[in-house]
Parts: structure tokens; C-alpha cells; sequence
């Protein structure tokens, strides 16, 4: 009973952690993100079996890429002629060719060299030819691995609605061949602005939330950090990624003091400041002076700044 | 390489006669232009002002474009391009976004 618990902790682990990872590898094989998404799901399912079976593996991860692979190439195989009506999301380009027939395919999936396509997943979900509640709810589903009924719940429509958006703009990004890839250097600074306003907006949701008892849903704005931090990770270089992941960070610190006991809103000199979450702010404040080095600081890393001053300073009287 | 259209709206009713020459010009140069962004040319056409469009609904003929609006289809261009990407990337030089716009619509495959 033990061994089964600590299994479906593992698995969710894994769930939360790999999932962006699993998914983004596996689009490449399967070229079209329904596929992927239902070989991603079916290979979280077998895990729940298999690791109680064989034990957890030791890179989950790569476990679980291999096994989500592996059922696409399947899918595929068995769909040969279907498939070849189906337009491709992804170029075949050279450096990244699957063929389907080379029975060593798999066998060097397994060798681990998986290529991190996390990137690419996230700049797809954000594109811009996609509405801002389309990127938004991609996001989630597809990046956080947020089931389509607690996104539904999280923006307040019917999950019929929600699955409704996801599958639209699912077939936009197919029908109209939006590139699975990272955008050029000249494209970037406008892409990232998409991208870094989704997880914004995450956040912004998650700590002010409409409705309900709790002002913060801590789903969101956990998710929110996880993708800021997954994207700090990915594009460590990036100056505006910095800025906003130190903002949601010395913002968040605060959260436990935003309200008093009946659920009322405090404003700034009226908060705990002994309950800020001190760690997050140092970390927050290393953030925003790596942020601006350098001139021309974007609004993220200004409004992180701010924010910054204020978390810091040692009451509401003496803020800079 | 898969096709979209370019469809280009203008303010109504989209009268080619009332286009600014330097548009024109423009449009005349627009084709090299998609060449060296590596796109193709499949098809285009220009259209006669809304003016003298005819629309039918049900068995309903009625005279006019059949929507109205202030802006309204002026012409269109079938394009052969990589992906959405790039066919964004030729829509955004064509001239007619100087004073309309475009819609840009991924052929059914």
C-alpha cells in the first residue's frame, strides 16, 4: 500500500514537473499536438502501473518522453494513409528527422538525447496570431498540464466552453501551420512580449481573483512562477524574464499579508511586514539588479524595481 | 508548400480608380518583393468597386457587398508560403495595409 502511494506521489511529481518537457518532445515525433497531448496523457496512465510494478524510474522524465514517443509512433504507423492527409505542424527538417520505419529510433530516444523542445511548445502556445485568451488557456493545458475543467473553473466559463476554445485554436495552429519553433532574433523581442504578458496575466488573475473566499487562487499564481522560473531557466540571458519572475516573486511575497482575518483588503502600510516572505524578496531583488544592468530597462524590470523598494524597505514610512 | 490567401480590404468601396498613385506603384513592386522574401505568387486579382456588387441570400438578390461594412474586400492574392509565419511576414509588406488592411486565410489543403 505504501509502495502504491508513493507511486501516484511520483507520478504527480512528475506530472507537474515533466510534463512541458514529455509534451514538447513528443509533438516532434507525433508533428501534431492532439496526438502528442493524448500520447502524453495514455503515458502518465501507464506509469501509474508500471513504476508500481518495475519501481520508479530514475529520470521519470526521460521515462515518460520515451514511452509517450514510442505510442505516438505507434498511432502513427497505424494511421499511415490517414496521416498523409493530415497537414504537418512540424517541418521535417534535417537535424530533427524521425523516420517512422528505422526500428533504432526509439533506441535513440533511449540513449537520451532528447532534445529540449520546451521552448518551442511555449512560443507556439503565445503566438500571436492566437487571441490572448486562446494563448492563455494553450498555456495552461498544454505547457502547465492543467486539466481543461480547472481552466474552466479558474476563468469562470463551463468546461463545455473552455474544451470549445482549446479545440479551436488547436486547429488554428494546425490549419494554418503555425511553426513549431523558437522565433528568429529579430522576432524575438515582440514574441517574448507575448509570452511574458500570458504568464503576467496568470499571475494578475491567480492574486486578484474575482470570485470565491480566497483572494488569491494559488493554483494560478503558482503556475505563473513555475513559468516564469521554467523560462528564466530556458532563456537565462533574457534581461525582461529576470524583470518579471523578480516582480511575481517580491509581489507574491507579501501575499500571506494582503488580507486581515475577515478576508479584508490591507493596504501596504497596514501589512505584517515580519510576514514577508524574505527569501523570495532577496531572490527578487538579485533579479531586478541583473534586470538592469545596462540601460534601457523594460517595464517589467521597472515595475520589479519598484515593487522591490517597497518589499524592502523597513516600513511603510522610510520606503525609498 | 501550403497556400494562403491574402485578402485585401480597402475603405469602401474599395475603387481601384481612387487608389493614391504611390499605392499603385507599390502594389506593381510587391510581387518582386514576395520573390525575394522567398514566397510564390500562385494567384491575384483585383476586384471592381463594392459599388457594383450583387448579393444573393437564401433566393433574396439584393444590391451591395454582402456584408457592409467600412472597409471592404478590394482584391486578393494566393500565396505559396512555409508556414503562417512567413506568409505573415509578405501579407505585412503588402500596401494595401496602408490605409485598409489584410486578412490573411490558410487555403483548405
Amino acid at each position: 500500500m505504501r509502495r502504491a502511494a508513493s507511486v501516484e506521489r511520483a507520478v504527480a511529481e512528475a506530472h507537474r514537473r515533466e510534463w512541458a518537457f514529455v509534451l514538447a518532445a513528443t509533438v516532434r515525433v507525433a508533428r501534431d499536438l492532439d496526438l502528442a497531448e493524448e500520447c502524453v496523457q495514455e503515458a502518465y496512465v501507464t506509469a501509474l502501473d508500471a513504476w508500481k510494478r518495475d519501481g520508479v524510474p530514475a529520470r521519470p522524465g526521460a521515462w515518460l518522453t520515451t514511452t509517450a514517443r514510442r505510442k505516438a509512433l505507434d498511432a502513427l504507423r497505424r494511421g499511415q494513409t490517414l496521416r498523409s492527409k493530415l497537414p504537418l505542424l512540424v517541418e521535417p527538417d534535417k537535424s530533427d528527422e524521425v523516420d517512422m520505419n528505422d526500428p533504432t529510433v526509439i533506441d535513440t530516444i533511449e540513449g537520451g538525447a532528447v532534445p529540449d523542445d520546451r521552448l518551442r511548445l511555449i512560443f507556439t502556445c503565445c503566438h500571436p496570431a492566437l487571441s490572448r485568451e486562446a494563448q492563455v488557456a494553450l498555456t495552461l493545458r498544454l505547457i502547465c498540464g492543467v486539466s481543461t475543467s480547472e481552466i474552466a473553473q479558474a476563468f469562470l466559463v463551463s468546461k463545455r466552453t473552455m474544451a470549445a476554445h482549446l479545440t479551436r485554436a488547436k486547429k488554428k495552429i494546425s490549419a494554418a501551420r503555425i511553426p513549431y519553433r523558437v522565433p528568429q532574433t529579430h522576432e524575438l523581442p515582440e514574441r517574448l512580449d507575448a509570452v511574458l504578458a500570458v504568464i503576467h496575466l496568470l499571475y494578475t488573475t491567480g492574486h486578484t481573483a474575482p470570485s470565491g473566499e480566497d483572494l488569491v487562487r494559488t493554483d494560478l499564481v503558482e503556475r505563473a512562477l513555475d513559468l516564469a522560473r521554467m523560462l528564466r531557466e530556458l532563456m537565462p540571458e533574457e534581461r525582461e524574464i529576470k524583470g518579471l519572475l523578480a516582480l511575481l516573486l517580491v509581489t507574491d511575497a507579501r501575499r500571506s499579508t494582503r488580507t486581515d482575518d475577515q478576508g479584508r483588503l490591507l493596504l501596504m502600510e497596514e501589512q505584517d511586514r515580519s510576514a514577508w516572505d524574505r527569501t523570495a524578496i532577496e531572490e527578487g531583488h538579485r533579479l531586478v539588479v541583473g534586470a538592469l544592468v545596462g540601460g534601457n530597462a523594460g517595464r517589467y524590470a521597472l515595475q520589479a524595481a519598484i515593487a522591490a523598494l517597497h518589499a524592502q524597505a523597513p516600513s511603510h514610512a522610510e520606503t525609498d | 508548400m501550403p497556400q494562403y490567401a491574402i485578402l485585401l480590404y480597402a475603405p469602401a468601396p474599395a475603387d481601384w480608380a481612387e487608389t493614391p498613385p504611390e499605392e499603385l506603384e507599390a502594389h506593381d513592386r510587391y510581387a518582386a518583393q514576395i520573390e525575394e522574401l522567398e514566397g510564390r505568387i500562385v494567384s491575384g486579382q483585383a476586384l471592381e468597386p463594392s459599388s457594383t456588387a450583387t448579393s444573393i441570400r437564401g433566393d433574396v438578390v439584393t444590391d451591395g457587398p454582402f456584408v457592409e461594412s467600412k472597409e471592404v474586400l478590394g482584391g486578393f492574392t494566393v500565396i505559396e508560403a512555409r508556414d503562417l509565419d512567413h506568409a505573415l511576414e509578405i501579407a505585412k509588406l503588402s500596401p494595401a495595409t496602408w490605409r485598409g488592411g489584410v486578412e490573411v486565410r490558410p487555403l483548405l489543403g
